[in-house]
């Protein structure tokens, strides 16, 4: 056999259909390929999805005419003003201040779950924990609301419970807080904050134990080998480490919390939340400026917080 | 005077696993102990339960004359070097190595002075304020062991901390570790499964199977009279002969470890390389392979259908893969085998 002949049998220069020669030319030419891999989505991401949010934006920056109804097209900071009325910042601190809360809570219910989940489930118990925390999510959520009302209703399962444990006086007791009782759990902010808690822990749970996963056992035997005792190991070398999956967590449940506006319409008193003030205000109201400019709120919220939760360091571990 | 570390039938069993079984042994103060054994042999098992990470399923285990079950690891004077060296990734160096004095309360600038002066006896001086990501893997190594050592533990454990550094860091980092020991006095019990790396750095050497211990001795005693075929198997290399082989050639009874170095190989006919007769005794047989290894050459001959082993140093090798030959060896190269 002669050289030439050994090479053409090594290095099969001609290929066969256009098929089979596309993909030799993407794969020698991979910039071009991730190009047109990108492309759609990138014009799906900028167009459609941060151009229209940018449109909604910029409507913040005009305002409505009272009189006629009509909005005005002209570069202003009046809606703006308009959304430090005493009346709209009440919507914006109620808003702020239960999605905080919130979020909290779910840091503290979801850690230890996740925790379990990350250092000891296994196999069997591994497929429960998903199961558990995911099931919720694949039915309807108004579904979900909805019987949260029927559980936190006067003649609702917990007060049949609290009754029969003659713990009425204590469930009386609770809704006679000023502020956050009401005349029944159903119409107050405890129930409001129950069911958003409720809807929003699995995206805590499962960013938290994503990150907890990622943390070798043995950074945990080697903390206690060095003398750390188990609150010591916590604070020093599990919590830091959890840290960026509680911020990613956190960023949903505080975001959702914002934004929502059903679960305070079915469960809670008459008093607006942020969701749905932009709801009456582009709706009923027609006044989109007002509207975007509430959208606005929750952005520059997140905004402050990840810039905080940056500089506390919430980041390093990445 | 008190062992540092010792274990009184000491089992730990994982559902029907005997990882460790029924295990006995006494580690004297300031001496270099190596654990060696093929993986899953319980080596690690072992020293985890001296650390304080796995209880005993039965047994008694002390660490200077005190009860070590039911003590957990933060309250243990013993420290440990970890396989992955299990540095906190969001601490810098220094850090690091001041962890265990700041969780003890040591106040921040004699921690950072004490820590700064470990960093200094593994020199790394000048890197406190990195990032453990920012380091090279023998640097790690190096950050893990001043870690440990800044607490002055009593017992130092290391879990094959050689094992992820390339030959060269490898041959360094044992002389390094050696010298380090020796300075310090302090109690070191090394796990590795690599057999050169425990006969050169340990004073004694425990040889792990199945969870059991099967021989405790110095290096050289380990290497020249293993009791068992596993030992002479594992602890360098061997030729196992079988009672019959034994029988025929060397005129003893059952198994019997043969060195590949201890043979010599001679022309046909002519029976020993020091010029004695052995009366017919002698192999001869067939060279199958002949492998060039630098200062030594390894050569296989088929005796009667078995295989025997020899390494020859490069500069005595005349021969040809083939040839007929006669093995010679001095009795006293000959090791009896205990276990069939």
């Amino acid at each position: 056999m002669s050289d030439a002949t050994v090479a053409a049998a090594t290095v099969e220069r001609t290929a066969g259909g256009p098929l089979r020669r596309l993909s030799d030319y993407f794969y020698t030419h991979p910039r071009v390929f991730l190009g047109i891999l990108l492309g759609p989505p990138l014009v799906w991401l900028g167009l459609i999805y941060i151009g229209s949010l940018f449109a909604l934006l910029a409507q913040s920056f005009f305002h409505l005419d009272d009189f006629s109804g009509l909005i005005v097209y002209e570069p202003t900071l009046a809606t703006y003003a308009e959304l430090l009325a005493p009346a709209n910042l009440d919507i914006i601190v109620r808003t702020v201040t239960m999605a905080a809360l919130v979020t909290v809570a779910a840091a503290i219910i979801a850690f230890p779950i996740a925790y379990f989940a990350a250092r000891y489930a296994r196999g069997r118990w591994k497929a429960f924990f998903y199961l558990g925390v995911m099931l919720p999510l694949w039915s309807s959520y108004l579904v979900r609301v909805y019987a949260w009302k029927l559980i936190l209703a006067k003649e609702g399962i917990l007060t049949w419970l609290f009754a029969e444990l003659h713990l009425g006086w204590l469930l009386d007791a609770i809704l006679a807080l000023p502020v956050i009782g009401g005349p029944s759990l159903s119409i107050s902010y405890i129930g409001t904050f129950l069911v958003f808690l409720y809807i929003w822990l699995p995206f805590m749970i499962l960013p938290v134990q994503a990150s907890l996963e990622r943390v070798p056992a043995s950074l945990v035997e080697a903390s206690a080998d060095l003398g750390a005792r188990p609150r010591q190991t916590f604070w020093a070398v599990i919590l830091p480490l959890a840290l960026p999956g509680i911020v990613a967590g956190s960023i949903f449940t505080f975001s959702l919390t914002l934004g929502d506006y059903i679960i305070p319409q079915i469960v809670g008193t008459s008093r607006l939340f942020i969701g749905q003030a932009v709801y009456a205000q582009q709706g009923t109201a027609g006044n989109i400026p007002l509207a975007a400019a509430f959208t606005v709120v929750p952005i520059v919220i997140m905004g402050i917080y990840l810039t905080i939760a940056r500089k506390l360091g919430a980041f390093d571990a990445l | 005077m008190v062992a540092a570390v010792s274990f009184q039938n000491v089992s730990r069993h994982f559902g029907a696993v005997r990882a460790v079984d029924d295990i006995s042994l006494t580690i004297a103060e300031g001496e270099f102990f190596a654990m060696l054994g093929p993986s899953g042999s319980g080596k690690t098992t072992c020293l985890r339960l001296i650390a304080g990470f796995d209880q005993p399923t039965s047994g008694h285990i002390e660490i200077f004359g005190e009860t070590a079950e039911g003590v957990p690891p933060y309250r243990r004077n013993v420290n440990t070097v970890f396989q992955d060296y299990a540095l906190f990734p969001h601490m810098r160096v220094l850090d690091n190595v001041a962890y265990g004095l700041r969780v003890k309360g040591v106040d921040k600038v004699e921690r950072h002075r004490q820590a700064r002066e470990a960093l200094g006896l593994v020199k790394l001086g000048g890197m406190e304020m990195r990032r453990p990501a920012e380091l090279s893997g023998g640097q790690r190594q190096r950050v893990a062991l001043a870690r440990a050592l800044v607490n002055r533990p009593k017992v130092l454990l290391l879990d094959e901390p050689l094992g992820a550094l390339d030959l060269k860091l490898r041959e360094q980092m044992q002389v390094e570790l050696k010298a380090l020991q020796q300075q310090l006095g302090i109690t070191f019990v090394f796990v590795t499964h690599d057999q050169g790396e425990a006969l050169s750095m340990a004073d004694r050497v425990a040889i792990f199977n199945e969870g059991k211990l099967v021989q405790v001795g110095a290096p050289r005693q380990i290497y020249e009279n293993p009791h068992t075929r596993f030992v002479a198997d594992f602890v360098g290399s061997s030729n196992l002969l079988d009672p019959e082989f034994s029988a025929r050639y060397c005129g003893r009874r059952g198994w019997t470890s043969l060195r590949p170095e201890n043979i010599r190989l001679g022309p046909r006919g002519i029976h020993t390389a020091d010029g004695r007769r052995l009366d017919g005794r002698n192999p001869e047989g067939m060279i199958t392979s002949v492998l060039y290894q630098g200062p030594v050459t390894r050569i296989s001959v088929d005796v009667d259908g078995t295989t025997i082993n020899v390494a020859l140093p490069t500069s005595d090798v005349s021969v040809k893969a083939g040839e007929i030959v006669t093995l010679s060896w001095a009795p006293r190269a000959l090791q009896k085998l205990e276990e069939a």
